[in-house]
């Protein structure tokens, strides 16, 4: 008699729910502004990631596209100077200012950074340490989903003879997979990419950006790069920035043929 | 203009080179000229047994009792100093990782505080004495050097975790991990070889450290075996013995001497050992 009763839903509301969650994006921003002292970094941003897409960033250096990415992490806390307004919408929590704990927002999404940052630990520990956050104390089930992880991102098979041996003794290109794997154990729905690839060679770009393609089926992935061609085979969603502010926004077909804007078609003459 | 500029790189190397092995040469100088002086005292009897009468006057004994107090006193400060170091240098670089001006605040009072002469904590820890009503003791003494060697810890640790990577600070994080976790998981794992020096560092200065102690663990030719009881120090056993002028006498404070240079050796290639084994995984 103490147990919760359980919520009984109309056929319409269940139906308007799961088409909710399928259609509907998964992160809106609006009006999102970031100054540092004087300088606005980001200039009233909107826009929606669609569920289960690559969305590329894409903008010359400086244009406050890791900006962006840090403030959906949350991120900028770690800098004082930033000053953030607006709003981020996951599902229906704002998380700009929301009562939610910080980390388990940061705990919705996998960060992969510029170049590797393997934790200061054994290649199994770095994939068990997300799960340690989790409260998963089981030492069977956290084998199996460092196995499944690890297999995830194709790199069981490199290293299952020296899962203990140390992080920094893998290749870059392997330690960022690690990373990648390591995101993935916390069981993010978003993946934040920010240059990914830029650390790597072109073998190792190459697996990232097709473990990209499948990941994508599970997955929302939010993708900021410099590679024009990475960017044209990966998009299912492009943004473009410049600036600060968005540009251009649109499917990637239309925006790479014909660009609206005069500061679009430059980037994509010279690449920058 | 080629002549000049080689001869240029040469002279700067020289004088480089010269500069690096001298200091080498004169620290192997310091360490024979001790050694040779103190070789004839030093014997068993030195490290295994406490003054005997006359002791002074170069009867029999050796300088255990200063061996254990200053082990015991340089043991317990570098306990206590861990405990107040470790936790404030993490806090420096990881929870006011936004506040950089706090951050070169409290850097330079602790830097301040490393530059205070001992005697002037010897003082301070005397006043507390006085205070508390308490006698020159181990505990005195612990304390005080606890005081004087905790800035040399957080410093020092703090120096290397603050070079640790901005990006695996944010990767921590960005995992979920909070600020706590990423402290005691990642960034203590990551800085563990400073955190090695540091206690190290810490040691050194607190056995080695002669004015501290001087008012506040007082001297005693017996080994403590309670806090509240005086202690010995290696350093005021060589600072005693060495005003002798009986020339045995002397000798022996080379001896003591020899005795203190080989127990700060044998820790720094100690902890040399277990800081490369412990940072085998660390990203570099």
């Amino acid at each position: 008699m103490f147990l919760p009763e359980p919520e009984i839903m109309s056929d319409k509301e269940v139906i308007s729910m799961s088409v909710e969650k399928s259609v509907l994006p998964v992160l809106r921003v609006r009006n999102l502004n970031v100054y540092a002292g004087n300088h606005h970094i980001l200039d009233d941003v909107n826009l929606d990631i669609p569920r289960n897409k690559i969305t590329v960033l894409l903008g010359p250096s400086g244009c406050g596209k890791t900006t962006l990415l840090k403030c959906i992490n949350k991120l900028t806390d770690l800098y004082k100077e930033l000053k953030v307004t607006g709003n981020i919408l996951i599902e229906h929590d704002d998380i700009l200012n929301t009562t939610t704990n910080i980390p388990s927002i940061r705990q919705k999404m996998g960060l992969l950074s510029q170049r590797p940052y393997p934790l200061p630990v054994s290649i199994y520990k770095n994939v068990a340490y997300g799960l340690k956050l989790k409260g998963v104390r089981d030492k069977k089930l956290v084998e199996f989903s460092v196995e499944k992880h690890l297999r995830e991102v194709g790199l069981w098979e490199e290293v299952k003879n020296r899962l203990h041996a140390p992080a920094t003794s893998l290749s870059i290109g392997q330690q960022q997979r690690l990373c990648l794997a390591r995101g993935l154990a916390v069981k993010p729905s978003i993946i934040l990419a920010d240059e990914p690839t830029s650390a790597l060679d072109p073998i190792s770009s190459k697996i990232i950006e097709n473990l990209f393609k499948d990941l994508k089926r599970h997955y929302t992935i939010i993708l900021v790069t410099h590679v024009l061609r990475q960017a044209m085979r990966l998009a299912d969603h492009v943004i473009f920035m410049n600036d600060g502010k968005i540009i251009e926004q649109g499917q990637p077909e239309e925006l790479f043929k014909n660009p609206k804007t005069e500061e679009m078609r430059a980037y994509l003459v010279d690449g920058n | 203009m080629r002549r000049i500029k080689i001869l240029e790189e040469k002279f700067f190397v020289y004088i480089s080179a010269f500069m690096a092995y001298s200091l080498i040469a004169v620290l192997a100088f310091i360490i024979l000229v001790v050694f040779v002086k103190g070789f004839n005292a030093l014997n068993l009897d030195m490290i295994l047994k406490t003054p005997r009468g006359g002791y002074y006057y170069g009867g029999e004994g050796g300088v255990l009792n200063a061996i254990m107090g200053s082990v015991y006193i340089a043991f317990g400060a570098t306990i206590i100093a861990i405990f107040i170091g470790m936790p404030a240098a993490l806090y420096i670089n990881v929870q006011l990782v936004r506040y950089r001006r706090t951050q070169n605040t409290i850097r330079y009072f602790l830097d301040a505080l490393w530059g205070i002469p001992s005697i002037v904590y010897c003082a301070f820890g005397f006043a507390l004495i006085l205070f508390f009503g308490m006698n020159a003791s181990l505990l005195a003494g612990i304390i005080t050097v606890a005081l004087l060697i905790s800035p040399i810890m957080v410093r020092t640790f703090d120096e290397v975790l603050s070079t640790i990577p901005k990006g695996l600070h944010e990767a921590s994080l960005a995992m979920g991990s909070t600020r706590t976790e990423t402290a005691f998981r990642v960034m203590f794992k990551q800085g563990f070889s400073g955190f090695i020096t540091a206690v190290l560092l810490s040691f050194g200065r607190g056995i080695g450290d002669a004015a501290s102690v001087l008012f506040t663990a007082g001297y005693t030719d017996n080994v403590p075996v309670n806090l509240d009881e005086p202690a010995a120090t290696l350093p005021l056993a060589i600072f005693f013995q060495l005003g002798s002028p009986i020339p045995e006498v002397r000798e022996r404070a080379f001896a003591s001497a020899v005795i203190l240079t080989v127990i700060i050796l044998a820790l720094s290639l100690g902890a040399r050992y277990l800081s490369k084994r412990y940072s085998r995984t660390n990203l570099k």
